[in-house]
């Protein structure tokens, strides 16, 4: 009954969705108010509608009704509670109702917090909004409908892929979700500025905003499946260069471009043009890596072709919006009026810099990611673009861009005098030069263009910090002056500074595990010791273990450090009851200078011992402090009063760069 | 037909499970076993060179040297027993290749079918540093810039003018 209720609001949502996309959009195109008004109505109960069908479906999972075809095939009764409701968006039907709802909640959002946007731009955004909706609500339904009853209901499901099994890949995709479809509201604000012709400094105020809430959400999922990926696959990668990952690494890239680029339209009024064009190839982006991770496309062109229909309907419905907007966009870009002028070397100039390279980055993940795809539709060879083709490609263009990061925050608007600004951040310069110093002292082995790496990694954190010092001026004045000033900072400056120093802790961390990981693989018996990075690491033997949906063998290993016992590590090897799959569970030990990571392997036949595997993984750490922090950040840019989601316009008082924020 | 759909559901399975086939396939990774390691340290770092290079070619983008697939534990075997030939990384791969073709390698060799591929990064810097530079210097003030104006760059004269207005401008 209750799935049949689920069922119901989802088709409702569907209709309410048509009726959203229709009437707003036609009222704005004959300026009738009555019309347009009926957007927010209408954007707030397709939101509830889909919130009901997916507590439907989700009552579903935790009831463990069976007689659901996607419960049978996603869930097992003898789950914990936390993976039954994880499994409900574990699996394409039920990920695609999260896709909507997170879709509406974002339009939902729009409509209530929107109250000081133009009418005609909010029923517009809205109406936009609303067909993407209407396209996955009827792929949902025609395709993926998640609520399909079976006739004779098996005695219990197949269960989750164990591998899935996990706290932090549970909450995973809802945080990548929410930044690839909070995307689209950047997307809905640009064709509803096409539509209309024109934009201004209110449309970037807007847009920002919303595309900085979705980028801390991506960059925040994107984190999280990494982190699982590190300790859940069992040799410490964190990072594959896998085609699903690119699908979600492009849309963070050119979101962050948006991001930057946004800045400038409302600061200065200009780059609107490109601003609106990255708003579209950045939801476009995250379309595409949803169709390439849902249609089967990436495991070969051919599964693609076994089962087309959710391939080919997803194809279809990117087409139709990527297509469809970058031919408005081809129309109508040429009436948007450029403004402010500015010089190369100003922040504007450096913001352009960052774009072209963070443009060019994206386009060559996405070249990397489709081309063996590509090449292989036309001509039916087959090639490999893995890891290698990215290092060597992606990562130096990164180079300059980490380099010129702490110029950014430091050059003025419309004309900056570069020699000056170097001048300010030597003191990021020689932190940068004494890490690279000392990183070469500390190892000598490891690629030579380590060291310099770390340098630019420690130099973009030093250079973060001392913009904050030099707004305060720091040195110049009394603690009780400098605390005033620091209070008085404005937040988004904080977030610029917490970001960026975030950039340079990421940097770090790949570096230093990248570099010089240390590593032995060896067949161990019970008391056999080995040393790794300065621990000393006693190998205790394997016991059985019984737990909820699995049954595992625990490996002990004891760590010393100086003679000094620390703790006892606990590999594991899972196999789990439904479906019968084996998982490794790494036994890790985090310090700051890095991971001890341990695996356990398989039982060696001839003599007892059992194959291990222990890693050094140097500052790993740092690469997901780095993320949490660039989120935090986003949080604090949020946060400040200029950007906050639906704050009144503060009416015309002279807030300038420096003046005091209100105490909150 | 029942059993019809749901192996089509089964079949279909999943979001992020579709996603990660790639690692489903993969057992818990194990790669390189003990028993493999080669004695000599260089000769093994090499084959850890060689290994990160080659695609498993029964896994989803995996290099053989995260795989434990059987395959994957032939290919090390194989590399590590060119090596001990005292071939070079580079014949050690050409013979590779012999055998499984270029799929094999995961950074494609530049070639006219890979051409794009290895260009595009290129010229999309190019063609963006283009475009910034023409934005850059077609960018008129939306107020002050006579309408008649049409000229796509600016001379230098121009351009010196423009920073003293500039300058004039900040000045105030």
């Amino acid at each position: 009954m209750v799935v049949e209720f689920g069922h119901f609001a989802l088709v409702l949502a569907t209709v309410v969705a048509l009726f959203q996309m229709l009437v707003p959009f036609w009222g704005a195109q004959i300026q009738e108010q009555r019309m347009m008004a009926t957007a927010k109505p209408a954007a707030i109960f397709q939101f509830l509608l889909l919130t009901v069908s997916f507590l439907a479906l989700t009552y579903a999972y935790v009831v463990s009704d069976f007689s659901v075809a996607n419960v049978v095939a996603n869930s097992h009764s003898t789950k914990p509670l936390i993976y039954r409701i994880s499994g409900v968006w574990g699996n394409h039907e039920g990920s695609m109702l999260l896709w909507v709802l997170i879709l509406a909640a974002f339009g939902a959002a729009v409509a209530l917090f929107g109250n000081n946007l133009p009418l005609t731009l909010k029923a517009n955004v809205l109406a936009v909004q609303s067909a993407v909706a209407l396209a996955f609500c009827i792929f949902l339904l025609s395709t993926s409908n998640p609520f399909l009853r079976l006739d004779n209901p098996p005695m219990d499901g197949r269960g989750l892929n164990p591998i899935l099994q996990d706290p932090a890949l549970a909450f995973h995709p809802p945080f990548l979700y929410a930044g690839y479809v909070g995307f689209s509201i950047a997307f809905s604000f640009a064709v509803a500025a096409l539509i209309e012709g024109r934009t201004d400094a209110a449309w970037a105020r807007w847009v920002r905003p919303w595309t900085l809430a979705a980028w801390m959400f991506l960059t925040l999922g994107i984190a999280m499946g990494s982190w699982w990926a590190y300790y859940e696959l069992g040799w410490g990668g964190w990072w594959f260069w896998d085609p699903v990952e690119n699908a979600s690494f492009m849309p963070w890239l050119s979101g962050t471009a948006l991001l930057h680029s946004a800045l400038v339209m409302e600061k200065r009024e200009t780059l609107k043009v490109w601003t609106i064009l990255l708003a579209i190839l950045t939801f476009s982006l995250s379309l595409m890596g949803t169709f390439l991770v849902r249609s089967g496309v990436l495991t070969s062109v051919h599964a693609f072709a076994v089962d087309p229909e959710r391939g080919v309907a997803i194809l279809v419905i990117l087409s139709i919006f990527v297509g469809g907007s970058l031919a408005l966009f081809a129309l109508r870009a040429g009436e948007l009026r450029q403004g402010g002028l500015f010089s190369p070397i100003s922040r504007e100039g450096g913001l352009v810099f960052n774009n072209v390279i963070l443009t060019t980055a994206t386009a060559t993940v996405l070249v990397g990611t489709l081309y063996p795809l590509v090449l292989e539709g036309l001509t039916g060879a087959k090639i490999s673009v893995g890891a290698p083709y990215f290092n060597l490609t992606f990562v130096p263009l990164m180079v300059p861009l980490l380099l010129a990061l702490p110029f950014g925050p430091f050059l003025p608007w419309k004309r900056a005098d570069l020699a000056a600004v170097a001048q300010r951040l030597l003191v990021a310069c020689l932190i940068g030069l004494v890490a690279m110093v000392a990183t070469m002292a500390m190892s000598m082995r490891g690629p030579w263009l380590a060291p310099i790496m770390m340098a630019i990694g420690v130099y973009v954190m030093a250079g973060a910090l001392q913009e904050l010092a030099y707004r305060v001026k720091l040195g110049s004045v009394g603690p009780q002056e400098l605390m005033r000033r620091l209070w008085n900072l404005p937040r988004s400056m904080y977030g610029t500074a917490l970001a960026h120093f975030g950039v340079g802790l990421l940097v770090v961390g790949i570096v230093g595990t990248s570099a010089y990981r240390t590593e032995k693989v060896l067949v161990m018996k019970p008391n056999d010791k080995v040393e790794i990075a300065g621990y000393e690491l006693t190998y205790k033997g394997v016991a059985p273990h019984r737990g909820p949906n699995y049954r595992e063998q625990v490996g002990a290993i004891d760590v010393a450090r100086k003679g000094k016992f620390l703790l006892t590590l606990h590999p594991a090897k899972r196999i789990y009851d439904a479906p019968p799959q084996p998982t490794s569970e790494a036994g890790i030990y985090a310090s700051w200078q890095g991971d001890l990571y341990t695996v356990l392997g398989d039982a060696q036949k001839e003599d007892g011992g059992f194959a291990i595997r222990v890693y050094f993984n140097p500052l790993v750490r740092f690469i997901w402090i780095g993320a949490v922090l660039m989120f935090i950040a986003g949080g604090i840019s949020l946060s400040d009063r200029r950007l906050r989601v639906g704050a009144p316009r503060r009416s015309n008082r002279k807030v300038g760069q420096l003046a005091p924020t209100p105490a909150e | 037909m029942r059993s019809d759909f749901l192996n089509r559901l089964a079949s279909a399975f999943t979001a992020v499970t579709v996603a990660l086939a790639v690692l489903v396939t993969a057992q818990p990774v194990l790669a390189v076993q003990p028993d493999e390691i080669l004695k000599d340290e260089k000769l093994e770092k090499r084959a850890r060179e060689i290994s990160a290079e080659l695609r498993c070619l029964v896994c989803q983008n995996q290099s053989i040297d995260d795989s434990d697939a059987p395959l994957a534990r032939d290919l090390r075997l194989l590399v590590r027993e060119r090596l001990q030939k005292g071939e070079s990384n580079q014949q050690v791969m050409d013979f590779v290749v012999s055998r499984y073709g270029e799929f094999v390698l995961l950074k494609p060799p530049f070639a006219l079918n890979t051409l794009l591929l290895w260009l595009t990064p290129a010229f999309v810097l190019i063609g963006g540093v283009l475009l910034a530079r023409s934005v850059m210097l077609a960018a008129r003030p939306a107020t002050e810039s006579s309408p008649g104006t049409v000229e796509k760059d600016l001379t230098e004269a121009e351009e010196a003018r423009l920073k003293k207005i500039l300058d004039d401008g900040t000045a105030n």
